[in-house]
């Protein structure tokens, strides 16, 4: 498989803390992976530095072909890697619908189309996760679960051809979960390449193709999610010695 | 279509009055008036659409008033060409003052825009070419036809700059700049995410927020025959421009519009009236009431009451 994503050797740190320390890993096209590891042990900061909302102190991250490291967000999420995020942040001040436009807007149509166009095609997004009937609420008044949606439903607005689905099952209930799973296994089929950040081991096995998994900064253990379950290093990480 | 129609009977209806009405007062205190709407749509720009909160009003403002009298004094450049002089040298400062502040975010940018106004004032303090401290005495040229006095003709130009103002914010609000700028305010990480240039974004909205304070600042040494710079880079501008989109309500274009109108009309009766140290008193109580009984302003206690025909 020919590597979409390819992350070498990057490191972050937070003034004496070390979040990131030389990660290495290649993801490619279409594929499904999970990232595991304890609270604390860099996940999200790796994602944070692939999709720009921070800048990793060392190494390089090759998306397509391309260097991305020193872009800034908005032209990453344009050349194609979009992100949900952990903690819901809808624009508020906008309907569900609208939310849609923005990346629409932004990402795929810059300055050229109408709105009309756009809110048929957020409409069309809105159908894929079921929130066609929320287009119009206002977005503060979604519940937890149709808050998860729309982070999906917006970062798929943005056309990406990578995924990232940071902790989008969190705080659901199981069938809540299979909704969520559901999506994310059609957008795949669809051709995205999909990296699920996720606590819920469950739904990570089941989704992904290959599983890393990170502790303390550093990559412990690489594997199908069988060999993941099995490695006695996740266990510790997990569990303690 | 709806949109100019009204604006078209606006400024209609401020060329009757100069037309009709002989009482220079009114003009006067209009003036003033018309003045603030220009800087409170211009504030709400960035304050409003984007959230970013400026408390830098009076060195924009005041640089344009300044950049017109020096060069009245310089060239006796007609009004038109001091307007269009004053908006480019905001619109400038908006610009610098963006891409070196924008980066801060909440109160650290509140708190870089005051810096800007007293750095602004130094500058012209030590200024002597315009005036310096003392100020300048300007003799204002006999009015254009077919004005008969300089006041009403002010009043007319502020009433049209008012139009422009409104109808760029207004372009502004509806289009994808409004929504990319909306989607800053509500969470600026995922309007990066969504693909929103949030830094340029936010530069251009300062720029165009400081290019209309100076358009509304430029008239001033013309209305009051003199600058100087105390009263010039005074933050009551900066205190008006915040409190009318406050009061108006920052959502929709009109209501700092709705606010402005209030907020000036109500403290040029009170100057006249009572007096001017109240004036200022009762622009601070105004701004409580409301932040305290109708945080969305005019226009959310409006969106409350079920008035609409179901």
């Amino acid at each position: 498989m020919e590597a979409l994503l390819k992350v070498r050797e990057v490191s972050k740190h937070f003034g004496g803390f070390t979040a990131l320390s030389q990660v290495s890993l290649e993801i490619g096209r279409g594929e499904r992976f999970g990232l595991i590891g304890p609270n604390g042990s860099g996940k999200t900061t790796l994602i944070n530095c692939i999709s720009g909302a921070l800048r990793n102190d060392g190494g390089s991250i090759e998306f397509d072909g391309a260097e991305i490291s020193s872009l800034p967000a908005y032209q990453r999420t344009r050349r194609g890697i979009a992100r949900s995020f952990q903690i819901p942040r809808p624009f508020t001040s906008m309907s569900v619908l609208e939310n849609l436009v923005v990346p629409l807007e932004y990402v795929q149509h810059r300055g050229t189309l109408h709105i009309a166009d756009t809110r048929a095609e957020a409409l069309e997004i809105l159908r894929t996760v079921g929130l066609q009937d929320k287009a119009q609420t206002q977005s503060n008044r979604l519940t937890q679960v149709e808050l998860r949606k729309l982070e999906l439903a917006r970062a798929m607005a943005a056309r990406p051809r990578l995924l990232i689905s940071d902790e989008s099952m969190a705080g659901l209930s199981g069938n809540e979960v299979d909704e969520v799973l559901a999506i994310l296994r059609t957008l795949n089929e669809a051709g995205i390449t999909i990296i699920m950040i996720e606590h819920i081991m469950q739904a990570v096995m089941r989704f992904s193709q290959r599983v890393v998994c990170l502790d303390a900064g550093r990559i412990i253990c690489e594997g199908t999610p069988e060999a993941i379950v099995k490695n006695p290093d996740v266990q510790r990480a997990y569990l303690g010695a | 279509m709806k949109f100019w129609i009204s604006c078209a009977i606006a400024l209609g209806g401020a060329i009757a009055l100069a037309a009709i009405l002989k009482n220079e007062y009114f003009f006067f205190a209009g003036y003033t008036v018309l003045m603030f709407i220009v800087l409170a749509t211009a504030w709400n720009i960035l304050g409003g659409y984007a959230g970013y909160v400026n408390f830098g009003t009076p060195a924009f403002f005041g640089l344009g008033a300044y950049t017109a009298a020096v060069l009245f004094k310089a060239f006796e450049l007609p009004l038109a060409l001091q307007i269009v002089a004053a908006a480019t040298m905001s619109g400038l400062l908006g610009l610098g003052a963006g891409l070196l502040t924008l980066r801060l975010r909440g109160i650290f940018f509140a708190i870089a825009t005051i810096a800007l106004v007293v750095i602004m004032e130094t500058l012209f303090i030590n200024w002597r070419y315009a005036g310096g401290a003392t100020g300048l005495q300007l003799l204002r040229p006999p009015p254009t036809a077919p004005f008969e006095s300089y006041i009403k003709m002010l009043f007319v130009v502020m009433a049209a700059l008012a139009v422009i103002a409104v109808a760029i914010a207004r372009y502004i609000e509806t289009s994808w700049l409004g929504r990319g700028l909306r989607a800053i305010r509500d969470s600026e990480e995922a309007a990066e995410a969504s693909g929103v240039p949030t830094l340029k974004l936010k530069v251009f909205a300062c720029t165009v927020s400081g290019a209309l304070m100076g358009v509304a600042g430029a008239p001033m040494p013309m209305y009051l025959s003199f600058i100087e710079p105390a009263s010039t880079f005074n933050l009551n501008y900066a205190i008006g421009a915040l409190a009318s989109p406050m009061i108006g309500g920052t959502a929709h274009y009109i209501g700092p519009v709705l606010g402005a109108i209030l907020l000036a009309s109500f403290q040029q009766i009170v100057t006249v009236t009572i007096s001017n140290e109240v004036n200022v008193l009762v622009v601070g109580v105004m701004l409580v009431v409301f932040v305290v009984a109708a945080p969305d302003g005019i226009l959310g206690l409006l969106k409350k009451i079920p008035w609409k025909r179901s």
